[in-house]
């Protein structure tokens, strides 16, 4: 059942934002990003494509590595976890293969009110904020609006 | 054709977004671009080659002057990626809905 549909917003010229809401706790959530197993049965992208590799080092400077296939190709995308907080929050860098000069900062949040979990979902495409681990004052600016959002989506649930 | 990794790699510098902003109001020549950044014309010129090479600014000539103006196209290209994005974790996220119910319904049976 979907609860609310997914909102993508681009709080910054470098920064995409997707929220979306589940009905299940937080635990699960987490675990369905955080498990291999798990998450190759979900984040398999577009029609026709399958996730036959997934590899999860769990910890801060820990490795992942992702790995799509479709009929005529494949396509790799791996990093390293920098934050980790338990159900809460991860922090990590991304590169696909075939841009290997781009690497992306991606930051999940994970949020339950009421037995729902919202994740935000915002990825960094500022090079000099990737490379140097910092989001500069625009973003934090544009996250803080997001989260009052956030918040304000939160409040409207029962 | 500029791919969008050009277009990202364009806008991940704060005076190239400044340029952009500026261009938005109407073209503007490499000396008119230099006074509000207070940067060398080199270093404006190198910028408008990024730009130029994204696919997201344009020159024309004009006696001596190649005014630059912003190129709509290079926008509509990110507004098509973001949608296919978009949509790709739509269905990612319905699978998650499917998998979580899933989760729910075995912590239940223990």
């Amino acid at each position: 059942m979907t609860l609310t549909p997914l909102t993508m917003t681009t709080p910054t010229e470098t920064t995409i934002e997707i929220v979306r809401r589940f009905n299940a706790p937080k635990a699960h959530v987490w675990r369905a990003h955080t498990d291999p197993d798990l998450v190759k049965r979900w984040l398999t992208g577009p029609p026709g494509h399958r996730m036959p590799e997934c590899e999860i080092d769990l910890r801060v400077g820990g490795k992942y590595r992702y790995v799509w296939e479709w009929a005529d190709g494949r396509m790799v995308a791996s990093g390293v976890f920098r934050e980790i907080e338990p159900e809460t929050q991860l922090l990590l860098t991304e590169v696909f293969d075939v841009f290997p000069d781009n690497e992306t900062l991606v930051e999940q949040r994970f949020a339950e009110r009421n037995g729902q979990t919202t994740v935000t979902m915002s990825l960094h495409y500022d090079s000099k904020a990737t490379r140097d681990g910092v989001l500069q004052s625009p973003m934090e600016e544009g996250l803080e609006a997001s989260y009052q959002n956030l918040d304000a989506t939160l409040a409207e649930v029962p | 054709m500029p791919s969008l990794d050009h277009i990202f790699h364009a806008l991940s510098d704060p005076t190239r977004r400044a340029i952009l902003t500026r261009l938005m109001e109407g073209e503007a020549t490499v000396d008119e671009l230099c006074k509000p950044f207070n940067v060398s014309q080199p270093s404006i010129s190198r910028h408008l080659k990024v730009l130029e090479e994204a696919g997201m600014i344009s020159a024309r000539i004009a006696g001596t002057a190649r005014p630059r103006r912003i190129e709509p196209a290079a926008f509509g290209a990110i507004a098509d990626w973001l949608g296919r994005y978009r949509a790709v974790w739509e269905d990612n996220y319905m699978r998650l809905d499917g998998l979580l119910d899933d989760l729910k319904d075995k912590d239940g049976k223990q």
